[in-house]
């Protein structure tokens, strides 16, 4: 299509607006495409239809207000928003936390994680046309769905923890629960593997689309799977150990070309490390209260602090400045890892065809509810 | 009189009812097959099993409000729809169903060739579907389309080249006798014009995965993004009588027909007990259920891998099997 | 203090520069969210925070070993030094922005080559009323800083986009959300609020309560409903 053509003919480029209601789109993201043919030339990422200003928000609303806020982020992963906000807010506050508390966190944001996979594997695989795989995904994802209900009662803004620990201990059974699902889990993969793994028509759909060099990969600031399809070794749960990562063995995959692909088996592979951590956190959980001492009134002094976790996305950051006066946060920031990784999407998709184009959004794995806040 | 318009005539009015009313049921079982692959049950309100569904899917899209965007060219609009159904159902007037002439309504010398030829009038009227709606989506559809036909048209027909060698006839029926005097069906004579005819057949009726001109997830709809009502629905209809006319046309030229499997072994014989037309209608429901089974399977080509695919692999596989095919049939 | 003008805000921002009053009940927004806040005058509302605690480091501290070459490299860059629960902060002089971004990158012991986050924060009483926020990372040796520039209402920054590409999102989002100007930027347009969005929702004096089309119809509709007791008052 890109050839040169007569003069006879027009050969203006076609400006084409995809979403913001877009099925493939994943929510309310709009990108303006210059084609030539159906090679995109240039791309414009346009973003902030869902912006509810929880940065705002977050400045008027009690300390622990704000973990519910937190929840409406990254929607599909709530529980490691949580996670990260009652990090750091901890790190802060220099609250220690007990044991078993970081264990059942731990496990939790593993869960969640595999959640988000599961929703991102299903989507991705969609949006290249293999619409199996999207209910197989969704299947094990409501059993996950399930163990969080119950844990917490809600099954996707789940405002599972608190300062200081966890407002509740796990139910009798949970982890058998838990235990029984990891099983079924490993059980599961193969599958979506025999559907996608070695099928040519994935390969070919995915192999060599979206290279990006890990030297590339750090300097746009991506993180998460895009930044370890790269080949590029960075992982908070290694990096800076938090919850209680210090404490598990696990492998971080790497890719090496860095294109869908090995993005694709990045996230497959970080299912099974997830099972591995959630196996390990529940044969070791230990004994104890799940809640530390936390002053009744949680007033910080005065200070600032970034702490960062590893959320399904990638690197989600918490930004906190406390005057030392106030119950609310003097300037609550947030690191959306979806932000940031959406940014790698103009120069992902520049020179590939408008069915990449879908391909690509899927692939790094946004959720604009967190990425407009 | 009564032999050549009346009865031709009836045969017309059942054939063309049977098809629309076959067709509506696919719907029901496309949705039903790919349900139970994704485990899940499918529609199942709508009377017992949910069968009633493939009834009330055409009463809601006739009942629909009928949409014609402002800047559309009108005629064109209205008629891309039009054009996309008549040749897929006029195809059937040559498919023989069964082996005694009730079963088919005409058999013409060229019937093969008027096969190709009137299916691929079916693709301008996605070609001016989309280029009639006057949106950017659908033109991009169109366009792949027409380039998807170009590629898909060659491959396919140059593949039926050696079939014809093979049979040493353009008769649908004569395909099929001659078939049953070399006691194998073509399936097994030519193996590889049977897979290529498949495939092509996929991606001239725009099945997954060479769904590229549709595409919901790229093209938001593609050649019908602007369609509504009974419009979308005769395009609807087009492609799965397509669907029907693919998976009859492959019966006919690689599983025999209506002939029983290996109509050469005699011990078989008792096999011919069941009547023709349910040994065709048999085969072609195989070949539909393959249809449903690869759009549950697979994810969907890219535009230029699927033009690749076209003119790399398939038509030059498509030209040495006619090489080959020519040799053996002056040696043999 | 609470009815200090907002110098600079008016040219900037014409909506929310309507009603000064209204405007100075906001600006000690974070201090003021338990109590003071129904009535204006009766208690003299808490002094809203001048500015950062930006705790200096204890001397027994230790350094982290990249501190040295940085200032031999770039004397005078180093401002002040904070550390708090461990996070370093240095503070650099906007001007010298630049050269200090590619310095870290650079430099073989620090090699910040990950720009993690890029965020300001806005404390209205002071005179340089900004501080746009750096937190860098290290991929190679696994080590966190923050850089910090002061700056003035209306004064503009070194764009850092040419030495890490992730800073053009992060600091369009800056200049969205504060009014914070990047010279040098190449592409800084609102990227979170519609294009042509008045003001900057970020800052302190931003109202929290409706829009700013609501301030800008009745602004004693506003006023009324802003002092009206608040319901979710805690303690």
């Amino acid at each position: 299509m890109a050839t040169e053509a007569s003069p006879i003919f027009d050969t203006d480029e076609l400006v084409i607006n995809m979403g913001p209601q877009h099925p493939s789109t994943h929510g309310v993201l709009r990108i303006v495409l210059k084609l030539d043919g159906e090679r995109v030339i240039d791309a414009d990422v346009v973003i902030g239809y869902i912006h509810r200003g929880i940065e705002k928000l977050s400045e008027n609303r009690d300390w622990t207000q704000i973990i519910l806020l937190t929840d409406r982020m990254d929607y599909v992963a709530a529980a490691t928003n949580n996670l990260g906000y009652c990090e750091t807010v901890e790190k802060l506050m220099e609250i220690e936390v007990p044991r078993r508390a970081r264990y059942i966190r731990t496990v939790l944001a593993e869960l969640q994680r595999i959640a988000s996979h599961c929703l991102w594997l299903g989507t991705h695989a969609m949006d290249i046309g293999a619409m199996t795989v999207f209910l197989y995904a969704f299947r094990e994802r409501e059993l996950i769905l399930d163990l969080f209900e119950d844990y917490c009662g809600a099954r996707l803004t789940y405002n599972s923890m608190r300062i200081g620990g966890l407002p509740l201990d796990i139910p009798t059974g949970w982890d058998n629960k838990v235990r029984a699902f990891c099983d079924l889990m490993e059980s599961k993969i193969p599958e979506y593997e025999e559907l996608l793994t070695n099928n040519r028509i994935w390969l070919e759909r995915t192999r060599g689309v979206g290279v990006i060099s890990g030297e590339d990969a750090v300097g746009l600031g991506l993180c998460g799977p895009p930044l370890r399809g790269s080949g590029v070794y960075r992982d908070v749960r290694k990096d800076e150990p938090y919850a209680a990562y210090d404490e598990f063995e696990f492998d971080v995959p790497l890719g090496t070309n860095g294109d869908t692909y090995d993005r694709y088996l990045i996230r497959l592979e970080e299912f099974k490390q997830s099972i591995r951590i959630i196996r390990q956190g529940l044969d070791g959980m230990p004994e104890g209260p799940v809640m530390g001492k936390v002053p009744r009134l949680i007033k910080p002094k005065a200070g600032e602090t970034y702490h960062a976790i590893e959320s399904p996305k990638g690197e989600l950051g918490y930004f906190i400045v406390s005057d030392g006066r106030a119950t609310n946060p003097y300037r609550f920031r947030v690191r959306p890892p979806s932000f940031c990784n959406l940014q790698g999407l103009r120069p992902l998709i520049v020179g590939h065809l408008v069915a990449d184009v879908v391909t690509l959004i899927g692939t790094i794995d946004v959720v604009l509810g967190e990425v407009d806040r | 009189m009564i032999e050549t318009i009346v009865i031709p005539l009836l045969k017309i009015a059942v054939l063309l009812n049977a098809v629309l009313v076959s067709v509506t049921f696919m719907t029901l079982l496309e949705r039903k097959v790919i349900a139970w692959a994704q485990s899940r049950l499918g529609p199942m309100r709508v009377g017992p099993y949910g069968v009633l569904q493939a009834i009330a899917d055409p009463i809601k899209l006739i009942l629909k409000e009928d949409i014609t965007p402002v800047k559309a060219d009108r005629m064109m609009f209205t008629l891309a729809p039009i054009i996309s159904l008549v040749p897929a159902l006029v195809v059937f007037a040559v498919v023989p169903f069964g082996g005694d002439e009730l079963f088919y309504i005409t058999d013409i010398n060229v019937g093969l060739l008027f096969i190709i030829s009137v299916t691929s009038i079916g693709v301008y009227g996605i070609i001016l579907a989309g280029w009639a709606s006057n949106s950017k989506y659908p033109l991009l559809a169109s366009l792949r389309a027409s380039a998807q036909l170009i590629s898909y048209e060659i491959a396919v027909t140059m593949t039926l080249v050696s079939v014809i060698l093979t049979a040493g006839t353009l008769s649908m029926v004569g395909i099929v006798q001659a078939q049953q005097d070399s006691g194998l069906w073509y399936g097994f004579v030519q193996p590889v014009a049977f897979v290529l005819v498949l495939i092509g057949g996929l991606a001239e009726t725009n099945r997954a995965p060479f769904d590229m001109p549709e595409a919901e997830q790229e093209l938001t709809g593609g050649f019908h993004t602007e369609y509504s009502g009974m419009r979308f629905a005769l395009f609807f209809l087009a492609e799965y009588a397509n669907m029907i006319v693919i998976s009859a046309v492959v019966t006919v030229l690689f599983w025999g027909g209506w002939l029983r499997p290996f109509p050469s072994i005699d011990a078989l014989a008792f096999l011919d007990l069941i009547p023709s037309w349910i040994w065709f209608f048999g085969k072609m429901f195989v070949f539909l259920y393959l249809f449903i089974w690869i759009r549950a399977t697979l994810p969907r080509y890219r535009y230029d891998q699927l033009m690749r695919l076209g003119w790399k692999v398939l038509i030059p596989i498509a030209i040495g099997n006619i090489v080959v095919t020519g040799i053996a049939k002056v040696v043999l | 203090m609470a009815d200090e003008p907002k110098s600079g805000d008016k040219t900037r921002d014409p909506r929310s520069g309507g009603p000064q009053s209204a405007l100075g009940e906001a600006a000690p927004e974070p201090a003021a969210a338990p109590k003071p806040k129904p009535k204006p005058k009766p208690k003299a509302p808490p002094e809203a925070p001048k500015g950062p605690a930006d705790q200096p480091p204890a001397d027994d501290q230790e350094r982290p070993a990249y501190f040295g070459g940085f200032e031999k490299a770039l004397p005078g860059a180093m401002e002040q030094v904070s550390y708090w629960v461990g996070d370093w902060t240095i503070i650099v002089p906007a001007a010298a922005l630049l050269e200090v971004a590619t310095y870290l990158k650079g430099s073989d012991d620090g090699s910040f080559d990950y720009c993690s986050d890029i965020t300001a924060t806005d404390w209205p009483p002071r005179e340089k009323r900004f501080d746009v926020v750096y937190c860098l990372y290290s991929t190679r040796r696994r080590h966190r800083l923050r850089l910090k520039v002061k700056l003035g209402e209306g004064e503009s920054i070194p764009s850092v986009t040419s030495v890490w590409p992730a800073a053009n999102w992060l600091e369009r989002e800056v200049w969205d959300m504060f009014g914070v100007n990047f010279s040098g930027h190449p592409d800084l347009r609102r990227i979170l609020m519609p294009d042509d969005w008045q003001g900057h929702p970020q800052r302190k004096d931003y109202p929290l309560e409706g829009p700013g089309e609501f301030l800008l119809e009745s602004p004693m509709e506003w006023l009324r409903l802003r002092n009206l007791p608040d319901e979710a008052e805690i303690e």
